[in-house]
């Protein structure tokens, strides 16, 4: 039997995926600002930032408000905790892509850089499994949940080089150092962004089979 | 346990259910050899004659029945229902439905008393109240007489039945918006019809029977009754002549006319049986 | 609450179409019989400021020597549903019940104080609390259909007793009754039961069927769905939530997760005064008083 108030629920799904959404133009927006040095650009991912802070709030509100109203158990309840993490994982992701797209801004006054390591790798890798934590999500699948956790050491991997790399350049050229500064923080931005995706994918684990799989060695990852 | 206790414990026990089983037996003894005797002496006199023809004028002679005796009581019955039942019925009412508990208290010590008040009283009662101003025996003293044995019956049963309606009901239709009559005769008397009906077979059973306060109300009659004004026969009138009488005729058919009278009350008890007994469909 | 974006999320008094295919506006009534001291409330209008159902100032209730109400003042809004909670004996029961004058059936009643129902005076001089209770409507815990009438009967019997004839008026209100209580077609071809055959949650249905046939403006609800068990007070649940948008519903509970699913507004009672009152979401989420925090929290006694 539905009764008059599930579709609450429905609408708490619908917010977190637009959130989704949001964060992973967000990311997507600030690595482009990076990467062509596009001032506009930046600006777009600052405003975008404010939006997302009022999805959480909002869905933080939702969740609250059914907790106390509806008493849900079962999945819903675990939908219920799944979708108030979720948006503050996404929420800080969004973030570090302001972030990023801030120190972008900063980079694009400053000058031309022509070397990025790394960087657009991790950025590729960070949209990926951002967009596959929130399609586990919204199809359901938990064994594309479970690629997340996975693939995250990779992007650990790539921020470790680029800290090895960028260090090097700064010990044989001062001058560069502001730059590389920077460099290093977006790399250490882009790394978080990753560990967001794989925790919402850990989450979707739960909704989806009930089982806390965070902290197991099943999805344990090595990195800084 | 040792074998002789559970012994001693199995003989008490037997006796135990033999002794119970002897009172059992001693109650309904009595009834049996009555309704036996009876069976023994009537039974034999039950023929057509007897439920269609008057009593003979000739005392000796032998033939004719109680077809007036019959018709009479049965008569008897129907003035006494119809005066005695809308009295009892609206008092049961009134004590169920509107009295305050003292008025209560009062009408019920007072029916109590009356339901004790022997039956000969009654017929006192009629003889003054109807059989002198009327200068005459009547049938219709004699329903009177037998109303008042039934008004303080019928109200007590009517009362217990109707107080046993859940108040649930009332409330419902309180809360409906259905004035307080409509809700007691559409709602409160319709379900319990059946315990009120169960009542008023019980008080007519009661009364079929009742001898004395017919006796110089409607005192009896050898034909056929014409008018409420015109005393009239009854069963246990007749009986009581006919099994005093000095004519063997006479007494056969008073054996009769007392297997005709039980086996009146014996439907009437059963009837009783059977509406109560019918279940509504849930 | 900020709204946000390009999705519309809905809001929290949104309510969903019918799952009844229903007639579910009342139909305009032939008035009944005699008409009504107390004449009928003007229909609701969706602008301004919200109609309210009841106004009740400074409201004491005695039995006798004994105070179950004290001075409570309280102003439950029209089209909406609106739950009294509490511990037992704190006197929701009987402030339901003053607001169809049932209270009054108990011996030694007498209050002090006033009410108002959608404007008129509910204890002026002259009113006769049976027309009042052909607009306010009760059910009550244990559903109580009359056993001797079929379920058709049942649903109309207020109707017929108070003088209505027009059958083909009357079959009209039936269907519409019975629909409006999600009834209908689990009963349709056997209108002609006794209305005792059917099973206990749509006997409560029955009951609720009966009440709205009268077309009364305001339902009174006293633990309606104590004796039910958990999917037959859900239905009734729905139908509360269906009939909220017509009527005003004023539901007394003792089941808070119940008074918190459905009411719009909570009102919390204790030892016969009002300690709280407020919209359901903030009675539950951020109660003002501590008494009414320990009570939902279950901490109370």
């Amino acid at each position: 039997m539905k009764r008059y108030f599930h579709h609450e629920l429905e609408d708490l799904r619908k917010h977190l995926i637009l959130m989704g959404e949001r964060t992973i133009d967000s990311v997507r927006l600030a690595a482009q600002a990076l990467l062509s040095e596009d001032v506009a650009t930046a600006g777009q991912v600052i405003a975008l930032d404010d939006e997302i802070d009022r999805l959480e709030i909002l869905i933080d509100a939702e969740c609250i408000r059914y907790i106390t109203l509806r008493g849900p158990v079962a999945s819903d309840v675990r939908l219920i905790t799944v979708a108030m993490k979720a948006s503050h994982e996404l929420e800080r992701a969004g973030d570090e892509a302001t972030s990023i797209a801030k120190r972008a801004r900063k980079l694009a006054e400053k000058g031309k850089i022509d070397d990025f390591n790394h960087i657009p790798r991790m950025a590729d890798l960070a949209l990926e499994l951002l967009r596959d934590a929130m399609d586990s999500f919204i199809t359901e699948n938990v064994d594309k949940a479970h690629t997340v956790p996975r693939r995250d050491k990779e992007v650990d991997d790539l921020n470790r080089e680029n800290y090895v790399q960028l260090t090097d350049k700064i010990s044989l050229n001062p001058e560069v150092s502001h730059a590389a500064i920077e460099l290093i923080f977006i790399s250490k931005s882009l790394e978080r962004v990753a560990d967001h995706a794989t925790n919402i994918a850990e989450e979707v684990i739960f909704l989806l089979k009930g089982e806390d799989v965070r902290h197991t060695a099943e999805v344990k990852r090595s990195g800084m | 346990m040792s074998a002789t206790y559970d012994q001693y414990r199995k003989a008490k026990s037997h006796c135990m259910s033999g002794l119970a089983v002897f009172c059992a037996v001693m109650v309904v003894m009595p009834l049996v050899l009555v309704l036996f005797y009876l069976l023994k002496m009537g039974f034999s006199s039950l023929n057509w004659a007897f439920f269609t023809q008057l009593p003979n004028a000739d005392p000796e002679g032998s033939g004719g029945g109680m077809a007036n005796a019959i018709v009479g009581t049965l008569e008897l019955m129907v003035i006494a229902l119809v005066l005695g039942v809308p009295v009892g019925l609206l008092g049961g009412i009134f004590l169920s439905e509107y009295g305050g508990e003292k008025t209560n208290g009062f009408v019920r010590f007072a029916a109590d008393v009356l339901n004790g008040v022997p039956s000969i009283v009654w017929g006192m009662v009629g003889y003054t109240l109807v059989v002198v101003p009327m200068h005459g025996y009547s049938a219709f003293a004699g329903g009177v007489a037998l109303a008042f044995i039934m008004i303080p019956l019928v109200l007590r049963t009517t009362e217990e039945v109707l107080v046993l309606v859940p108040g649930a009901y009332r409330e419902a239709g309180l809360a409906l918006g259905i004035p307080r009559w409509k809700i007691t005769v559409h709602i409160v008397l319709r379900t319990a019809f059946k315990g009120l009906v169960t009542g008023v077979l019980l008080a007519l059973g009661r009364i079929a029977g009742e001898t004395a306060p017919i006796l110089f109300t409607a005192l009896g009659n050898p034909n056929w009754n014409n008018s409420l004004k015109e005393p009239i026969a009854a069963l246990p009138i007749q009986i009581y002549y006919y099994a005093i009488s000095p004519f063997p005729d006479q007494n056969r058919q008073a054996w009769a006319g007392a297997l005709v009278l039980i086996g009146i009350v014996f439907l009437l008890s059963a009837s009783v049986r059977i509406i109560a007994g019918r279940r509504k469909k849930a | 609450m900020n709204q946000v974006i390009s999705i519309t999320p809905s809001t929290m008094s949104d309510r969903d179409k019918p799952a009844v295919d229903a007639v579910a506006a009342p139909t305009p009534v032939p008035t009944m019989k005699p008409m009504a001291v107390v004449p009928p409330s003007a229909p609701a209008t969706t602008a301004g400021p919200p109609q309210i159902a009841f106004d009740i100032q400074d409201l004491s209730i005695f039995y006798g020597a004994h105070q179950a109400i004290k001075n409570v003042s309280l102003q439950i809004t029209a089209h909406s549903v609106t739950a009294i909670i509490g511990p037992s004996g704190c006197g929701k029961s009987t402030l339901l019940r003053s607001l169809n004058r049932m209270h009054e059936l108990t011996p030694g009643a007498r209050h002090t104080g006033s009410i108002r129902i959608l404007g008129d005076d509910l204890y002026g001089p002259g009113i006769d609390p049976t027309v009042v209770r052909r607009r306010v409507g009760m059910i009550f815990q244990k559903s109580n259909p009359f056993p001797t009438l079929t379920i058709a009967e049942n649903v109309l019997v207020g109707l017929r007793l108070n003088g209505v004839r027009d059958k083909v008026f009357l079959n009209r209100r039936l269907e519409e009754s019975l629909r409006m209580a999600a009834l209908w077609d689990e009963v349709k071809d056997h209108l002609h039961r006794p209305g005792t055959s059917l099973s206990g949650g749509q006997q409560q249905r029955l009951c609720i069927a009966r009440a709205i046939a009268n077309r009364p403006e305001i339902l009174l609800m006293d633990e309606p769905c104590s004796a039910l068990d958990p999917i037959a007070t859900g239905k009734v649940e729905e139908l509360i939530h269906e009939l909220s948008r017509d009527y005003t519903i004023v539901i007394v509970t003792h089941n808070m997760q119940q008074a918190a699913r459905v009411s719009n507004k909570t009102a919390f009672m204790y030892m016969g005064k009002l300690v709280e009152y407020g919209e359901t979401e903030q009675i539950f989420m951020n109660p003002k008083d501590p008494q009414t925090e320990a009570y939902v929290s279950g901490r109370f006694g």
